[in-house]
């Protein structure tokens, strides 16, 4: 690194120890940890609490999530990995996240059939109904 | 997978009444399968010794698998390479994670900048490189710095679907 360096705006590196979200392929949608830098294109990952296995992975198929295992060495084997994912709690933290929140809401939505959007428009079609009666009702007792 | 393998080829000459136990000869080859691994040792054998492949044999071909495929090395690769306008001899390093793999990047590195084609490149020798002040280039000594760490500044996220109803953001 350069001697002195204005400190970055940028706050998610790619770095030994970041936890990535993997965006494509197989094991997409699962977290897994950058245990070496390959090059500028790509890493090697390895996650052994989500099932992704140690493999080389472009970063333009993973995205930067604000964990990181802190002092993990470089090239870490999958035990070691293993043991500091369970030490720093990421799974928890991952889950409570609303960016998780987000994707399994959305992918919950994708896997219903069409009964179940059926279903659901039904549910909206009653909260608008509660949402119509209650303001008719406050607007009668403003102009009253 | 990898479009190259290494394999282990072994061949000699026929054996005849003058002389029945030839010499074996025995090269690391980089080829995309056997076939083309046994066409590039005769190729390589009959520019070396007096054998050809009308009057020798391969005696055993085996690919030759990376000891540790999950580590990250630093490859330093010598070669041989026909320009347009003459011969060259070339080193180059890369950072793979098996010698089959820095070949291919090789070979790709070589077309991307030379317009090289596979027949007018040969590979003279690939080494792993062990210790960290023995890697010559700095494309690849960047890449070896204690606590490297590097923003990813221009992601683009991708839709799936063919039209997108917001403009992507490249920031974050």
């Amino acid at each position: 690194m350069a001697p002195v360096q204005a400190p970055s705006t940028f706050k998610r590196f790619v770095e030994v120890g970041r936890v990535v979200l993997v965006n494509d392929g197989p094991f997409a949608g699962k977290l897994a940890v950058i245990t070496e830098i390959i090059d500028h294109n790509r890493a090697l990952i390895d996650g052994p609490t989500t099932g992704v296995p140690r493999q080389s992975f472009p970063y333009r198929n993973m995205v930067l999530t604000p964990y990181t295992l802190a002092a993990l060495p470089r090239g870490a084997g999958t035990g070691a990995i293993r043991k500091a994912l369970e030490k720093a709690d990421v799974a928890a933290k991952w889950e409570s996240s609303s960016w998780a929140k987000k994707l399994a809401a959305r992918d919950q939505r994708k896997k219903q059939n069409d009964f179940e959007r059926f279903e659901i428009g039904l549910l909206k079609r009653q909260r608008r109904d509660l949402v119509r009666k209650a303001t008719a009702k406050e607007k009668k007792a403003a102009t009253a | 997978m990898a479009r190259f393998q290494e394999y282990s080829v072994l061949g000699r000459k026929l054996p005849t009444e003058a002389d029945p136990t030839p010499k074996l000869y025995r090269m690391r080859i980089f080829a995309p399968n056997e076939v083309v691994a046994k066409s590039r040792f005769w190729y390589f054998l009959r520019q070396l010794k007096k054998v050809k492949k009308a009057s020798g044999e391969i005696v055993a071909l085996h690919a030759i698998h990376e000891k540790k495929p999950m580590k990250v090395k630093n490859f330093g690769i010598w070669l041989r390479y026909d320009s347009r306008s003459g011969t060259h001899n070339m080193y180059k390093e890369f950072r793979e994670l098996s010698r089959a793999a820095a070949v291919e990047t090789l070979y790709q590195d070589m077309a991307a900048r030379h317009r090289a084609r596979f027949r007018s490149v040969q590979i003279l020798r690939v080494a792993e490189i062990e210790k960290k002040d023995d890697v010559k280039r700095p494309y690849i000594r960047q890449l070896l710095e204690p606590g490297l760490k590097f923003p990813l500044p221009h992601r683009r996220t991708r839709s799936k679907a063919w039209f997108a109803a917001n403009r992507p953001a490249t920031w974050a």
